[in-house]
């Protein structure tokens, strides 16, 4: 009991204003160290998979969208392929084109918007403003395609909603042409800087052998060398056409996940062009009259990893089981190996490296039960930065500068 | 992979198997009673080396069902153990947990919402259903209208 009333918690969560997903963490903490780790997530349940059942089968797609406000594609892709896999349909060519297309866009949002917010974390804010600037002119390409900036509900059972008309392509192109340079600029600055390697690199690792026992998927098991990509593995949608690579990196660290997913948007770039170059004449999707009993897994690599559905059939106009895995509702337990051992200074960045909508790092509250301490978010985001900028004095290196803009 | 071929490489819990389906090229289903879930799990994931996926839990009209997910990535394949508990009363199986450290949560969410107990569990706590949640109340089984 002496041990116990000895030990900090370090609460982590659990509610974002602005993310959907909730979670709540509890750190145990020695001095400035993490020694456990617990978790409780769902405050915001929303029950989509029981809703599901309530909806038709056309009827879903609109709802899974909404799993996620950024694998707002990925999702109903996974969905539509299990309903597709019962049914034995094919949807036409230029809908697999359409789909890749769309889900790439998604991938570069995401992960610009990732890199933006891990430039937050550590107090470089030059490159969160700069990364969302760039990733504005991606969502308004998905708005000029679907309708819709987030929340695309583009593909159906059979196909897609929308079609990329012809006259649009050569705007994208214009558009992923600029967004390549200023992708490389952010690449090179953040593989260049010193300040930056010595800041990320060796922090939360998640090494091979945990990232395996933790069946992580992503940038969180390719930033541990674990080079799984259901693009790759299982190719869906247009991908097995196109040529590009799977990036992975070994270290296991933060600075690897972020290698990882500045590589990953610039073949997200390589994949729309040669998808746009290669686009198929023809319609984008076929009529879809009944789904017959049986049952069905589909599965989408999205920004975070792999998006799996399994719907189950009676033959009737709604699926009798709709099961949704998100990617970060099994990268998210990894925690447990990254973050015990880790300083308290390096807790947000490591939460973030994983890429959990952010929700858990926005209030962090430590509870110093010795010395009834508190300290609130801010203060830990100012441990963060002061870390990095004792280490930027250490090294003697100046601002970081993004040029050529 | 043909179907004999699948049949080749689960040959060591062949016998625990009700048999082995394949929906389309790339999907199986392994159908199983729910006391040799296991005994086959561990053999997909410690010596196929396949990845655990997630688990889904149904109430059939007749019994409950946990299907554990895994994927092959090297081949892209998706198998399924589709484990039966017949006891509805009192549904138990054994927990996975403690061979797949992925598997907690989503045992510990089919335990809240499918009232679905695991044996050997190391934590089979709420996850998903409110501190304040009534006891014996399963969202997902089908007597809980949407």
């Amino acid at each position: 009991m002496k041990e116990a009333a000895r030990k900090s918690v370090l609460a982590v969560g659990p509610f974002h204003p602005l993310q959907e997903e909730m979670e709540f963490f509890q750190l145990t903490v020695d001095g400035e160290k993490v020694t456990d780790i617990n978790a409780r997530i769902s405050y915001n349940h929303r029950g989509i998979e029981k809703l599901s059942e309530a909806l038709q089968f056309d009827q879903v797609p609109y709802l899974v969208s909404r799993v996620c406000g950024i694998c707002s594609a990925s999702h109903p892709l996974a969905y539509v392929q299990a309903v597709e896999e019962i049914a034995g349909v094919q949807p036409p060519e230029r809908a697999l084109y359409v789909r890749t297309i769309i889900n790439e866009l998604e991938r570069i949002h995401s992960h610009l918007l990732w890199v933006g917010l891990g430039g937050h974390f550590i107090g470089y804010d030059t490159v969160f403003m700069w990364a969302w600037k760039y990733r504005e002119p991606v969502l308004d390409l998905l708005e000029e395609i679907t309708g819709n900036r987030n929340n695309y509900g583009n593909v159906k059972v059979g196909g897609c909603r929308e079609d990329i008309p012809d006259e649009l392509i050569p705007k994208i192109n214009l558009e992923l042409d600029e967004l390549e340079k200023k992708t490389e600029m952010l690449t090179k600055a953040v593989l260049d800087d010193p300040v930056l390697h010595v800041r990320l690199k060796g922090v939360g690792v998640l090494t091979k052998e945990d990232g395996i026992r933790y069946a992580v998927t992503g940038p969180t098991a390719r930033g541990s060398g674990i080079a799984i990509d259901v693009r790759h593995d299982d190719p869906y949608a247009a991908y097995a056409d196109l040529d590009w690579k799977v990036i992975t990196q070994p270290e296991g660290d933060v600075f690897a996940k972020a290698v990882v997913r500045l590589l990953e948007t610039l073949e997200s770039i390589k994949i729309i062009r040669q998808a746009l170059a290669k686009l198929p004449k023809g319609p984008v999707a076929v009529a879809v009259k009944e789904i017959p009993p049986g049952e069905g897994c589909g599965h989408a690599e999205a920004p975070r990893g792999e998006t799996f559905h399994y719907v189950r059939s009676d033959g009737g106009n709604r699926p009798v089981r709709h099961k949704i895995r998100a990617p970060s509702y099994v990268n998210v337990p990894s925690f447990k190996a990254s973050c015990i051992g880790a300083d308290i200074a390096d807790v947000t960045l490591t939460l973030a490296a994983v890429d959990p909508c952010y929700s858990c790092t926005e209030r962090i509250t430590v509870v110093d039960g010795r010395n009834a301490l508190v300290h609130d978010y801010e203060e830990l985001l100012r441990l963060s930065r002061e870390k990095t900028a004792r280490i930027r004095k250490d090294l003697g290196a100046p601002e970081m500068k993004l040029e050529g803009l | 992979m043909q179907p004999s071929e699948w049949d080749k490489q689960l040959s060591p819990v062949r016998d625990r198997l009700a048999g082995i389906e394949c929906t389309r090229e790339n999907r199986v289903f392994l159908p199983c009673e729910a006391e040799h879930v296991c005994e086959i799990c561990r053999f997909l994931f410690e010596e196929l080396r396949w990845r655990f996926v997630i688990s889904t839990g149904i109430d059939a009209e007749d019994c409950f069902e946990v299907l554990h997910h895994f994927a092959d990535d090297a081949s892209g394949a998706i198998i399924t153990v589709k484990a039966f508990i017949r006891d509805r009363q009192v549904p138990q199986i054994d927990s996975i947990t403690p061979l797949i450290p992925a598997a907690e949560w989503i045992e510990r969410e089919m335990h809240d919402l499918l009232g679905i107990r695991f044996r050997n569990h190391p934590n089979l706590q709420r996850l998903i259903l409110a501190d304040d949640w009534p006891e014996g109340v399963y969202p997902l089984r089908k007597e809980v209208q949407t």
